[in-house]
């Protein structure tokens, strides 16, 4: 079966997304998580894990002509499972066992018939965590806003 | 003469030995760990992260751990570290409007859209010391409010629907983004450039700088338009995936300043900008930067270059404190032979004043009788 263009670009934001909650969880989250779920812990590396530097671009103005303020520590890290699939992990930090079984996540997402799992055990427990820390830091930052109001001096 | 000598080896040996000894301090107090270090320290972190231009917090707190809390050497450390490791690329620029903010205040707009959100500040504090943290005192919850995830504009983009503010900073379209740390410096530099040297360069020498701007050295009459602190997300390109791979949240500090300007030859009477973009919480930083952004653009701008602020060459170059610290601090080595030199110098030349002053004394005599 072949997919059209809009069902592989789904497909892509899916995976992205999957990307970005494994990125962002915190590592001791993310073995424990890979434990109880009992995933593969096998398979064969074909890169890495690997720490290098990657540099931070901004824009000038915030909206304009890029240009490049500092580095960052990132690992990655890329394995084959034994069924075929390749699986990418990228990651801030120099965290290496976090970035081999990121990589391992992604590759298992990758086959259909294990994407539910994966979805289910790792990413859905992951975002939950992640969503709710933003919202208590957002409901923190959210207390400090000013209100002003008005003082009304002298007649009319 | 002069003759080669070596020698020291154990003197330095014992001198790293009693340097680790120092270090430790007490070994009845507990060792620091790298977790208090990131946690109550964080502001310290964020300095080396900025200045040593590597994100990586773990990294920076062993880094202030091993000197001793002497930043500029923390700094140090986490530079020379970053030159061992391999580079992956270059992300995606950061969306400072979609910013998870933690903290957002303008001086120009009371109403902004979004809001003044003071977040965790030591604005209005009574800057008197707290004895409780003495014993270690123990910190309330925060208060919560409930407040929906929102887009936050950037104060820039309100005085834009006037046209009375000038736009981003653009360059050419076909302007290579620069890399100091892959190029030498050259002068004079483009913008990108300039910046990219201000965000790592030294807090205190940026502060200053900014300050006799404001004192008049090169007066460009600044508002905060904007300070905004909170986490941008990081994507990078890479060949293997068909979509940008996301990295993760990095924290950063940026500032909008705002300046009068009354026109010139080049450009009509408008506001113009400064711009500050730093790793971690680092608001003053930020503001020094955007300062020194704009006093720079002097050239740009048509404006007289007459103070150091606005000197790119003096600035720039004088800006990184590993450099600076490194040219300072050598003065203290071992400088036997070129003293040495120096010493024979300056005694043949007061042997010869001596003489012209002996010759001089007796002609004078000799006219006198």
């Amino acid at each position: 079966m072949k997919m059209d263009r809009r069902q592989e670009k789904d497909l892509e934001a899916a995976r992205k997304a999957a990307m970005a909650a494994l990125a962002l969880a915190p590592a001791d989250e993310l073995k424990r998580l890979c434990q109880e779920a009992g995933l593969p812990g096998d398979a064969q590396m074909l890169r890495g894990p690997e720490t290098g530097l990657v540099t931070v671009r901004g824009r000038i103005g915030g909206g304009g002509a890029p240009f490049n303020f500092g580095e960052a520590t990132v690992t990655r890290a890329t394995v084959r499972l034994a069924t075929g699939e390749v699986g990418h992990s990228y990651a801030l930090g120099r965290d290496k066992e976090k970035a081999r079984l990121s990589a391992i996540a992604d590759a298992l997402w990758q086959d259909p018939s294990r994407r539910a799992a994966i979805e289910e055990k790792i990413l859905g427990p992951l975002r939950a965590a992640q969503s709710e820390a933003d919202e208590k830091r957002r409901a923190e930052t959210a207390a400090t806003k000013v209100d002003f109001f008005t003082m009304v001096r002298g007649e009319d | 003469m002069y003759v080669a000598v070596k020698g020291g080896e154990a003197a330095i040996q014992n001198a790293h030995r009693l340097l680790a000894d120092r270090r430790r301090g007490d070994r009845g107090v507990p060792a620091l760990r790298l977790d208090q270090i990131v946690e109550q320290l964080a502001l310290g972190v964020d300095r080396v992260m900025a200045e040593g231009s590597l994100y990586d917090r773990e990294l920076a707190a062993l880094a202030i751990v091993q000197s001793r809390g002497d930043l500029i050497e923390a700094i140090f450390l986490v530079r020379a570290y970053r030159t061992t490791l391999p580079r992956f690329g270059y992300t995606r620029p950061v969306d400072t409007a979609a910013m998870q903010v933690e903290r957002r205040v303008s001086a120009t707009y009371k109403d902004l859209p979004g809001g003044q959100l003071l977040g965790p500040t030591f604005d209005y504090t009574h800057r008197l010391l707290d004895p409780e943290l003495a014993n270690g005192g123990e910190a309330e919850e925060p208060a919560q409010r409930d407040a929906q995830p929102e887009r936050m504009s950037r104060v820039s983009e309100i005085l834009a629907q006037e046209g009375l503010i000038e736009a981003d900073g653009e360059l050419p379209d076909d302007h290579v983004t620069g890399d100091i740390t892959r190029e030498p410096l050259e002068f004079p530099m483009e913008r990108d450039i300039r910046l990219q040297a201000l965000s790592r360069g030294d807090e205190g020498f940026l502060l200053a700088l900014g300050y006799s701007t404001q004192r008049g050295y090169g007066r460009s009459h600044p508002f905060v338009g904007e300070v905004r602190i909170g986490e941008v997300e990081l994507e990078l390109d890479v060949p293997e995936l068909p979509f940008a791979v996301p990295l993760g949240r990095i924290r950063v500090t940026e500032c909008q300043m705002v300046n009068q300007f009354k026109g010139s030859a080049k450009a009509p009477p408008q506001f113009t900008r400064g711009y500050g973009l730093v790793f971690g919480q680092s608001e003053r930083k930020a503001m020094a930067m955007s300062l020194c952004d704009r006093a720079l653009r002097a050239r740009e701008m048509g404006e007289d270059i007459t103070a150091a602020a606005q000197d790119e060459e003096f600035v720039i170059s004088h800006s990184d404190n590993v450099q600076a610290t490194g040219f300072v601090e050598h003065l203290k080595l071992p400088h036997y032979v070129d003293f040495q030199a120096e010493l024979d110098l300056v005694r043949r030349m007061r042997a010869e004043h001596d003489a012209r002053e002996d010759a001089g004394v007796a002609e004078t005599r000799e006219a006198a009788e």
